[in-house]
């Protein structure tokens, strides 16, 4: 938050305050996402007494810090991990005749689209392991790292759209409850989460938004990388 | 070329849009799908008396002779409104069915309510192991006396829940997978063996999985041409694709219109964001994708016939088109709406759901791109 108003520059003056929830001041009004489920807030703040210790680090230095965190962020976003266990998730259900019907891997346009992402995503998991090599010499990940977030999140939409197009009409019904332990197997509608894969796709444009839109990564790069 | 419209074409499209511009905003849309059938019954009679309902008949079956034109415009209209009243599921594919196969005692017992908006009706067009193949069916119809007798599971069957009158294509002939011996029976949704699991799809419309066992259907209940149904089938789901494409182009506009509007508004760095160039570019591509789907829509419909395979492929181009670029518009819609694009609170979500739906119904833009090669 904004601890000075009297700067030369708007990135400073910025603070970093730890806030109990608990203190009186502090409204959290839940925001519904696209899917319909409730994961993120807008946070009100009105006259909201927070002791002094409670400052993070040094007063005023709060946009050096961020920067740092949103590097880290960025890296972290790419999530290549989870996409290389999504698509092997896909790769095995390609193989398996879902509902009886013949299975997906002989159908050559999705197994092109398939093939086509796994390169992607290698060279994503390659990208990574170089800026992770450079951190391991005591770097932070630098402005590089927005490459990270953007190629990242397109990799995971990329595998949204096609979890959602190997579910078919499986990916359409609206069923979160399904998802719930105590739900009854034998109402279970679609193989396997099919159903969940287009909540799942919607949520996800929200990859290519936060974390800073892939707008401002590209932004980042040309300033700070290429030096436009 | 003349593209312009009838004057009865202009009137019908103007009634539509002034009727969602007074009745039927977004928070009354939101209101009606949140309801407990998802859709609204006053408003579905509201249509029945304002002649939606009739619009494609014949006029001979107390229709009003519409054909693939005023189909299109209507359409684009829901699309628009992002509709979830059974448009779809009651007039153009269970309606598609009678209207081009019943014979006149069956129009008079279910044409005549369906147009009345007194009749709740749906085709089963999928099962689970079809895809989007129309033609993979393997419920069974075995002729037993006077009556068949059903079995099979149908999938995804949109209004499957409300209809009384379910359209139920089965294969009369053991021909797994093949063209001949597929019957359309007309199925009273309570009949005897019928159990239906209803739930409400991601973009807001009803649907249900429907397992039959031992249904017994009167032989007087079998649609068309004993064997024949797959033609009609056909035709029907032509029809329709065109229909969600067109709804799809209604979807597009709108979307690219407000992403427009927004960008204006939205301030950023001191400016609106519309003030940057990278963003321009993306905007003028969608623009052009609305444009060159508007485009591909009017040849459709200007082909003029309905069951011709020039048609058939012009819908699988168009199909394919808001596949893609539809898709794309979509996509940039919300990514330039920033957070709020993806907040259940802005409409900007829910026609991204919609187009998203459309694109995986009758068959995705790959599956069309395939019928155009073959």
């Amino acid at each position: 938050m904004r601890t000075s108003s009297d700067v030369a520059r708007r990135q400073e003056g910025i603070s970093f305050l730890l806030v109990d929830m608990q203190t009186p001041g502090v409204t959290v009004k839940p925001i519904i996402t696209i899917e319909g489920e409730h994961e993120v807030n807008e946070v009100h703040f009105e006259d909201v007494r927070v002791p002094v210790e409670n400052l993070v680090g040094e007063e005023g230095k709060g946009w050096t810090y961020g920067k740092v965190l949103l590097q880290y962020e960025r890296t972290n976003i790419a999530g290549v991990a989870m996409s290389q266990y999504r698509v092997g998730r896909l790769r095995e259900k390609a193989a398996k005749a879902v509902h009886g019907g013949s299975p997906l891997n002989q159908d050559r346009n999705f197994m092109r689209k398939l093939a086509a992402l796994e390169v992607e995503l290698k060279a994503l998991e390659y990208t990574e392991l170089r800026t992770l090599a450079s951190v391991a010499t005591g770097k932070s990940p630098g402005p590089e790292s927005s490459l990270l977030k953007i190629r990242g999140s397109e990799v995971q939409q990329t595998i949204d759209a096609l979890m959602m197009e190997a579910a078919g009409y499986y990916a359409l019904p609206y069923v979160p409850a399904q998802y719930q332990l105590d739900f009854p197997d034998e109402e279970r509608i679609g193989y396997d989460a099919e159903t969940a894969t287009s909540l799942r796709c919607f949520n996800n444009r929200k990859a290519s938004i936060y974390g800073g839109s892939n707008e401002i990564q590209k932004n980042i790069i040309a300033k700070h990388v290429l030096g436009l | 070329m003349d593209f312009s419209l009838s004057e009865e074409q202009s009137i019908l499209a103007d009634s539509i849009a002034r009727f969602i511009n007074s009745d039927y905003d977004f928070e009354t849309r939101q209101k009606i799908a949140a309801g407990e059938t998802g859709y609204s019954d006053e408003m579905w009679r509201t249509f029945a008396e304002l002649g939606w309902t009739a619009v494609p008949f014949a006029e001979e079956d107390g229709g009003l002779d519409g054909g693939p034109i005023q189909l299109m415009l209507m359409m684009e209209q829901f699309g628009r409104a992002l509709l979830v009243e059974p448009f779809l599921a009651n007039i153009v594919l269970a309606g598609g069915v009678l209207r081009r196969a019943a014979d006149t005692d069956q129009k008079s017992r279910w044409l005549v309510p369906l147009i009345g908006g007194e009749l709740q009706a749906a085709l089963a067009f999928a099962e689970p192991q079809s895809r989007y193949d129309i033609a993979n069916i393997d419920t069974t119809a075995e002729k037993k006396g006077d009556a068949f007798v059903l079995n099979g599971r149908k999938s995804f069957v949109l209004n499957g829940g409300a209809a009384e009158l379910l359209i139920i294509p089965a294969r009369v002939s053991p021909d797994p997978g093949g063209a001949d011996g597929i019957t359309l029976f007309a199925v009273h949704a309570n009949a005897k063996g019928v159990e239906r699991k209803a739930y409400p799809t991601v973009d807001a419309l009803q649907a249900a999985e429907i397992s039959l066992e031992d249904v017994k259907v009167a032989a007087t209940d079998a649609i068309g041409q004993p064997g024949h149904g797959l033609d009609i089938l056909r035709a029907v789901i032509d029809e329709a694709t065109l229909c969600i494409a067109a709804e799809a182009v209604g979807i597009m506009q709108t979307m690219h219109d407000k992403t427009v509007e927004y960008t204006k508004s939205r301030i950023q760095f001191g400016v609106p964001i519309s003030s940057f160039q990278a963003l321009q570019h993306r905007m003028v591509d969608s623009m052009i994708a609305c444009e060159q789907s508007r485009s591909l829509m009017y040849w459709c419909v200007m082909l003029n016939a309905a069951d011709s395979a020039a048609a058939q492929r012009a819908i699988s181009a168009l199909k394919y088109q808001v596949g893609t670029a539809g898709i794309q518009v979509a996509r940039e819609a919300v990514q330039l709406h920033g957070g709020m694009g993806v907040t259940w609170e802005l409409d900007i979500a829910h026609y991204f759901k919609r187009i998203t739906a459309i694109d995986l119904t009758f068959g995705n833009a790959d599956w069309h791109l395939d019928r155009l090669i073959d």
